[in-house]
């Protein structure tokens, strides 16, 4: 297929697939994979802080747990805030940016002065205030980051959803007796799709970065989750002497991060209608 | 205009782009249709010629009521179907469907063709998915296409073909006016004649009646029965095809007729200066007067509107018995 | 083909790797254009002409090779250049650019002015100025050319944005810049298809005076074979890549040779009753045929005339005169 080739083509596109896969399925099959997965909870102060070594190819931590397992098993935990956030962001966000775009008037006014608002609020400082409010959990982080991140993509489809509202295929559509809504939902958000599925990849990555920031400001997963963010915060009492223990975590998150934008990167490529063929 | 007019129009004006600004004075609009009247007979194919921006699309959205009127009347059949909104306006003028000029940017590139002339049914109510997949196989070559066009993508066919789905996606809706706008536009010579031999045969086969606004004078003169010449926003002369071609007698319509490059590299002695007006505010006197050769100072105050020159040929000039026309600059078959 | 010629091409064939396959865009191009002349390059769509034009600038896309042939101006190779040598003498310099479409040609956050000077700062000659009176020369050359070219209002000109002009205008502004710098020739490319018709006939009027006023070449590209009876001194018609016929333009229009060529004239409504096109259609450059390929669509053709490799060859009429095709074949079996 001729996506698939030109996708092919693209190195760090299916670099970035390679790397989001890989996490998918550590995140899936974490508990499989991992050599050591009682590492959640249990502790054996007997190999506390190694180097690493076969045994322990990333080393211990303070409690003496398997690092490897450890940032295994800290996928699923990552992936479930960025899928979360990016969805209900996604289904927030989108329908709003596609009424602004489409409608003149009021609504569409207050629309994106609402998104302007919510663009403003930062991200961290918010996930602090609803932490006072609520315990500090994974529950607070998800949903901080879920409130301020909707308007990227109401901005996103309300952009496209303005360009694509005066090409002639929506004239020919309204001339033929089309309704509003199959306008915009059979042809604009097809149309509008790529740039929001572009932002929505690169958004995962974005979101476990942030996630992993509020971890290791301990606003976000407590321990003994093993989160990687909150892992890098424990490792801070024991550099420069246990390197290991903020390095791997350090370097998952890197990795996961970077997986993501290119895949993001790469899609944006080939999201695009004239690569369609018919059979 | 006589009374048994399948579509008339009377007066019509159409008014573009105002705008109200906080704090600073409004934009003013721009009569892009200024006061036109015209008739279209049953069964005809009407062109409708002018340059850019005399508003010739602007009165073909204006009829197919994607835009809205300022002043004056259009009715079909008979019945008053002007001074509605743009959605209750496409209800009530069904019978009227578009062609647009670019036929591959008239096509959303995400679907199919089969999905989108089928689209075209369900948008009109037609509910059963296999009663809309046969009319659609139906209609593909009663435009000569191949049935393998039904589920290829706009970006995977030529322009011919782009046009030929054009026409199938508003056939199916079985209108009776078709909005032809600049059907040959980008066309090779080659194949604008199959698709003008297309146009006839439906028009004979399903008792069509076009409006076919072009500039391609050569092509207008070939398929039209009448001609209607239009300049910023108004219709200054209007005569069977022959007749304006063979006798033009408005001095635009003369100067266009000699500006189309010859093919015996004849030069014509009429050279326009200038360049075609945007839709004018309104001011008073003959919108040409500016660039014409024989405007005097009457021309420049009175409004010239559209009368009887003979029978069947009517023009908007005050002069125009004393034009003497060249041999030369009369046909543009060269 | 003399010596005194200022641009030749021979046995040009250009293939485009895309991700369709190999395409043979280019097969087999041959035309010569001398001094002061106007070569006009016919063919329709997909015949292949942009790709000979971006051959001849050298900014062919990425993925096209150069299979055989060569191109030479002013007596040296283009095809052997390096970017930087077209780019320091040829592109602007040497070979002035005038594209198709002025809406899209200029940038619309710059003013007219800058872009304009950006072309002189490059390309044109310094005689020993610099800063401020460097620029001050400049202007004035550009101030100049503009008035040259008929644009009104030259001096207010350098402060507006592209947006502030109409079609017309914009070309004008193309075209002086494409003269900025005193070329020897000049490649326009279809540059009046976007305008309207009188606009077109002024455009045109300006491109033969400049021709002679300024002994500039012409290489002008087009599918429209009036505009090339009005401007044309020699024509060059090419189909699917290959050129078939060439010669004085009065010469090829009033007798053509080609079968193509007939068909084409044949299909301008100046000699055709009713809509005459060309059956079949253009060949894909995927799968192209080795020799004519022109022959599916030909009445004349011959068995041979799918494997016969092209070779434009003079007519009797004389040596400017030429042709490709088995008729005119002597050593061709009949």
């Amino acid at each position: 297929m001729l996506v698939l080739r030109k996708f092919l083509r693209d190195i760090p596109a299916v670099l970035g697939l390679a790397i989001v896969s890989a996490v998918v399925l550590l995140a899936v099959f974490g508990p499989l994979i991992a050599p050591y997965p009682g590492d959640i909870t249990a502790a054996h102060l007997a190999r506390r802080l190694q180097a690493p070594s076969p045994h322990f190819p990333f080393g211990t931590d303070d409690l003496g747990r398997d690092m490897l397992s450890r940032v295994i098993l800290g996928a699923p935990g990552a992936l479930e805030v960025a899928l979360f956030v990016v969805v209900v962001a996604l289904v927030v966000g989108v329908p709003l940016g596609l009424i602004a775009g489409y409608t003149d008037g009021w609504l569409a006014e207050l629309i994106m002065r609402v998104t302007d608002v919510f663009l403003a609020l930062p991200q961290l400082v918010l996930a602090l205030a609803l932490a006072e409010l609520m315990t500090p959990s994974l529950r607070s982080a998800m949903l901080a980051l879920a409130i301020t991140y909707w308007p990227y993509f109401t901005r996103i489809a309300f952009a496209e959803t303005r360009r694509l509202r005066t090409a002639l295929f929506v004239d020919a559509l309204a001339g033929l007796g089309a309704s509003r809504s199959r306008i915009i939902l059979a042809h604009i958000l097809p149309n509008a799709a790529s740039a929001l599925i572009v932002r929505a990849t690169i958004g995962l990555g974005f979101t476990i970065l942030v996630a992993a920031t509020l971890g290791f400001l301990g606003m976000g997963a407590t321990p003994p989750d093993p989160d990687w963010g909150l892992m890098i915060a424990q490792s801070r009492t024991y550099l420069p002497g246990a390197w290991w223990y903020a390095l791997f975590p350090g370097l998952a998150i890197l990795i996961a991060v970077l997986g993501f934008n290119l895949l993001g990167d790469g899609l944006r490529d080939i999201v695009d209608p004239r690569l369609r063929r018919s059979r | 205009m006589s009374g048994d007019d399948l579509l008339a129009i009377r007066d019509l004006t159409v008014l573009l782009g105002g705008r109200h600004r906080w704090l600073r004075a409004p934009v003013a609009p721009l009569r892009a249709v200024d006061g036109v009247s015209l008739g279209l007979r049953n069964g005809e194919v009407l062109g409708l010629v002018g340059e850019s921006g005399c508003g010739k699309t602007t009165l073909g959205r204006t009829l197919l009521g994607l835009q809205r009127e300022a002043g004056g009347e259009i009715r079909l059949r008979g019945r008053r179907v002007s001074g509605l909104a743009p959605a209750s306006a496409r209800v009530a003028r069904r019978e009227i469907q578009y062609v647009h000029q670019d036929a591959g940017a008239a096509l959303d590139p995400w679907w199919s063709v089969g999905h989108t002339l089928e689209e075209a049914l369900r948008i009109q109510g037609l509910r059963s998915g296999t009663e809309r997949r046969a009319r659609v196989r139906m209609m593909l070559p009663a435009v000569g296409l191949d049935a393998s066009a039904y589920a290829r993508y706009p970006h995977e066919l030529s322009g011919g073909q782009l046009r030929r789905i054009s026409l199938a996606r508003i056939l199916l809706l079985e209108p009776r006016i078709v909005i032809l706008d600049e059907p040959t536009a980008g066309l090779d010579m080659s194949v604008q004649a199959t698709v003008l031999n297309l146009l006839l045969e439906l028009r004979r086969r399903l008792g069509l009646t076009y409006l076919f606004i072009s500039h391609d004078l050569s092509v207008v003169q070939r398929l039209c029965d009448r001609v209607a010449i239009m300049y910023a926003g108004r219709i200054i002369e209007l005569a069977d095809a022959r007749a304006i071609f063979e006798q033009p007698r408005h001095p635009y319509t003369r100067a266009l007729l000699a500006a189309a490059p010859r093919l015996d590299g004849i030069q014509p002695s009429v050279r326009l200066r200038g360049e075609p007006p945007r839709a004018t505010a309104g001011a008073a006197g003959c919108a040409f007067a500016p660039r014409c050769a024989h405007a005097d100072a009457a021309c420049r105050m009175q409004d010239q509107v559209l009368h009887a020159a003979t029978a069947d040929h009517e023009v908007a000039c005050r002069r125009w018995q004393e034009l003497v026309i060249p041999a030369a600059d009369i046909s543009c078959r060269a | 083909m003399s010596g005194a010629d200022l641009l030749s091409v021979s046995g040009l064939r250009i293939s485009i790797r895309s991700d369709e396959g190999v395409a043979r865009v280019l097969d087999h191009v041959d035309l010569t254009l001398a001094r002061g002349r106007v070569l006009g390059v016919v063919g329709e769509s997909g015949c292949g002409k942009s790709t000979l034009i971006r051959a001849i600038m050298g900014i062919l896309p990425a993925g096209a090779h150069v299979d055989a042939g060569g191109i030479r101006f002013e007596g040296r190779d283009l095809l052997r250049m390096t970017e930087t040598e077209l780019n320091r003498g040829i592109r602007g310099g040497r070979i002035g650019f005038i594209p198709q479409d002025p809406y899209l040609a200029l940038n619309p956050v710059f003013t007219v002015g800058t872009q304009l000077m950006e072309i002189m700062r490059r390309h044109a000659a310094r005689d020993g100025k610099r800063g401020s009176a460097l620029r001050a020369a400049f202007r004035a050359r550009l101030v100049a050319l503009l008035r040259r070219v008929h644009l009104p209002d030259p001096e207010g000109a350098f402060g507006r944005y592209p947006h502030q002009f109409s079609g017309g205008q914009r070309q004008r502004l193309l075209i002086a810049a494409a003269l900025a710098c005193a070329p020897g020739l000049l490649i326009a490319d279809e540059p009046t298809t976007a305008l309207d018709v009188t606009t077109q006939q002024q455009i045109l009027d300006l491109l033969r005076a400049l021709a002679g006023e300024l002994d500039v070449a012409i290489l002008f590209v087009t599918h429209d074979l009036g505009v090339v009876a009005r401007l044309c001194d020699d024509m060059s018609v090419i189909y699917a890549g290959q050129t078939v016929e060439s010669g004085p333009t009065r010469q090829v229009l009033d007798h053509p040779a080609h079968p193509y060529t007939r068909a084409l004239v044949a299909c301008h409504p100046a000699r055709a009753q009713g809509f005459a096109g060309i059956a079949g259609s253009v060949p894909s450059p995927l799968a192209p045929s080795p020799g004519c390929r022109f022959a599916p669509r030909c009445a004349e053709a011959a068995d041979g005339c799918a494997h016969r490799a092209p070779h434009l060859r003079p007519m009797p009429q004389g040596p400017e005169r030429r042709v490709d095709c088995r008729l005119y074949d002597p050593a061709a079996r009949p």
